[in-house]
């Protein structure tokens, strides 16, 4: 009976393990094994802790990331909230525009955080018509940082509004009647509430800071993050092993990053970006 | 707690939306220490409203004042006010568990460890829920729900204790189990609540004082039986209870003031001997009700009239029947 239905479900899933195949693991297999036919063999995939250049641009990433999605969060799930519980003229309209950056490419991140903190930029006319010095930030970290946060934030808060808009108003009324001040609500039953959705977009922001490629590359920082290194090896050095090792490290830390989140929260979440 | 319960007083609360909406008119509202009223009207009449006002969830607009005892609380916070609530949603922390939800206004209130355990045990005994306490909120029912929000309430032993519609997402048996239960549980408390539902048996049952609401008033305030067999007009009439109603140009031979039309209550009208009654009409509609008849009549006047008889006769759909209503149980209402 059982063995009857074995053809059947092979064709079922024929279309699934075509595409699997195709599109994740031949590429997968192919960019691992390439990895490894380096000079130095399996022993390119040590480069990452041995070249002190690739441990930095790692090192560099990672940190980059972890400060971005924290920074995202908090703001998020502020303006997030506010949103959702303050309706004003033109909310909705707010609401939208701040959508807006999940459509530009890291370029336009990069060239609009040039025209605010670079050589000739608002922040620094600014602080030179106070101080007499011309801040320039956008070619350092904390360009990176402002460029990754500014793509970063409409993903997260779009998650955090529909957290918050199923929050049961009823539960923070409770809370307040049994004495609890503003900041306990939030901690007791605001945050609970909105922790899945916080994790879920946490990992969605810290996986896209990983990868993110079109910011840093035109801002040309003086830090190397990892796909920058990658784009460096792979163009500039023709050093395919090293690239592709690079590659499945990047891939690896983003996906134990994803399955960690998937632990915690108990749901799918989907890396995008 | 009873020796000195917390009376609330309400002076000229009325509030106004941001967007203008009227929800309530000016409101004076005198709630003795102890006792439980309910704020009974349909929905959008304002009593929720004037619940959230006691609460100090919403401010009345300016020139109301709100009272506990001799204190004015107006300008209070909910936080400070020391009220507890219970909400139609339950409103139970779905991150804790049943004794963390109990307890948490005392947490809040930083009570000792040891106190708060024994007050936690205490009010999960007094609500039969001790098996209860390390359950998750998502594997109990309904009704354990409401329990348990009670005994959170109650934990903190508050001035006065709010219950807003509490019953109403519940089905009818269980309904009527926890109303008795929560009668009970106020009468042993001797605390001072205020129970708002739509629900007019829920109201009779539960309310030393009923203050029946509409359009943002309050239309008339009395115990259960004054309210029922005095309605003050025939809103009060037609929300509590069922009436008949019989123009007075059809009501020749009763001795009745002309000006007004015959109200009664469908369990005051009495079958008799064929003729002998005060009205003759043909039945419409017979519903057999077990310990009694539900009889719809057509009488000649506009609508027809309901009647509830504990006879044994059968009487079916196209008989005549006489009716007589005894003359003191005719209700006056303009």
């Amino acid at each position: 009976m059982i063995r009857r239905e074995y053809p059947r479900y092979f064709l079922l899933i024929l279309p699934a393990a075509i595409i699997f195949t195709t599109f994740f693991f031949v590429p997968m297999t192919r960019l691992a094994v390439v990895g490894a036919t380096g000079d130095e063999g399996v022993a390119s995939y040590l480069s990452i802790i041995q070249t002190p250049r690739h441990f930095e641009s790692m090192v560099a990433t990672v940190l980059l990331s972890i400060g971005v999605t924290a920074f995202a969060l908090v703001i998020s799930t502020i303006a997030g909230l506010f949103l959702v519980r303050n309706r004003f003229r033109g909310s909705e309209t707010l609401v939208s525009l701040l959508t807006f950056p999940l459509a530009f490419p890291g370029v336009v991140i990069g060239f609009m955080i040039i025209l605010l903190a670079g050589r000739q930029g608002l922040i620094g006319s600014i602080s030179n018509y106070l101080i007499g010095y011309k801040v320039v930030l956008a070619y350092s970290m904390w360009g990176l940082f402002l460029g990754y946060l500014y793509f970063s934030i409409p993903r997260v808060i779009l998650t955090i509004m529909a957290a918050a808009e199923k929050l049961d108003p009823a539960l923070e009324e409770a809370a307040q009647s049994l004495g609890a001040s503003s900041w306990e609500v939030i901690v007791d039953v605001i945050l609970p509430a909105l922790k899945p959705g916080l994790i879920a977009s946490g990992a969605i922001c810290f996986a896209t800071s990983m990868g993110a490629f079109g910011t840093a590359f035109t801002l040309a920082t003086n830090i190397d993050v990892l796909p920058m290194t990658i784009y460096t090896e792979f163009t500039l050095n023709a050093n395919f092993a090293g690239a592709a090792s690079l590659s499945i490290i990047l891939g690896i830390i983003t996906w134990i990053a994803l399955l960690l989140a998937r632990s915690l929260s108990g749901s799918t979440v989907a890396a995008s970006g | 707690m009873s020796s000195n319960a917390t009376a609330v007083t309400l002076h000229k609360c009325a509030k106004t939306f941001e967007d203008g909406t009227r929800a309530l008119d000016p409101v004076d509202l005198a709630v003795e220490g102890g006792e439980t009223v309910v704020l009974l009207g349909p929905s959008g009449c304002g009593k929720t409203t004037l619940l959230r006002i006691v609460a100090g969830l919403e401010n009345p607009d300016k020139s109301g004042e709100v009272w506990f005892n001799n204190d004015d609380v107006t300008e209070l916070p909910i936080e400070k006010r020391n009220v507890g609530m219970v909400f139609q949603s339950y409103a139970l922390f779905p991150n804790m568990t049943v004794a963390e939800n109990v307890a948490y206004g005392l947490r809040v209130r930083k009570m000792s460890k040891p106190e708060i355990e024994a007050r936690v045990l205490e009010m999960l005994k007094m609500m039969r829920i001790t098996e209860l306490a390390n359950r998750n909120i998502d594997q109990l029912s309904g009704g354990q729900r409401q329990r348990v929000a009670l005994a959170r309430a109650i934990a903190v032993r508050p001035r006065v204790l709010l219950l807003d519609e509490p019953l109403t997402a519940l089905d009818a048996l269980l309904r009527e189990r926890l109303r008795v239960e929560i009668d009970s549980l106020l009468r042993s408390l001797a605390i001072t609540s205020i129970y708002v539902t739509h629900d007019q048996a829920e109201a009779m049952a539960l309310g030393d004082r009923i203050v029946v609401m509409s359009k943002g008033k309050i239309v008339q305030t009395g115990s259960p039986r004054e309210i029922y067999n005095n309605p003050k007009n025939s809103f009060v009439a037609d929300f509590i209870g069922t009436v008949n109603r019989i123009p007075s140009a059809m009501t020749d031979g009763i001795d009745t003031p002309k000006e007004h039309d015959l109200v009664f209550r469908p369990e005051d009208a009495e079958i008799v001997e064929k003729s002998s009654g005060q009205f003759n009409g043909k039945v419409v509609n017979s519903f057999f009700l077990g310990d009694r008849i539900r009889l719809i009549v057509d009488c000649g006047a506009p609508e027809y009239i309901t009647i509830e008889s504990f006879q044994r006769d059968v009487i079916e759909e196209g008989d005549e029947i006489s009716i007589r209503v005894h003359q003191d149980r005719f209700l006056e209402i303009n």
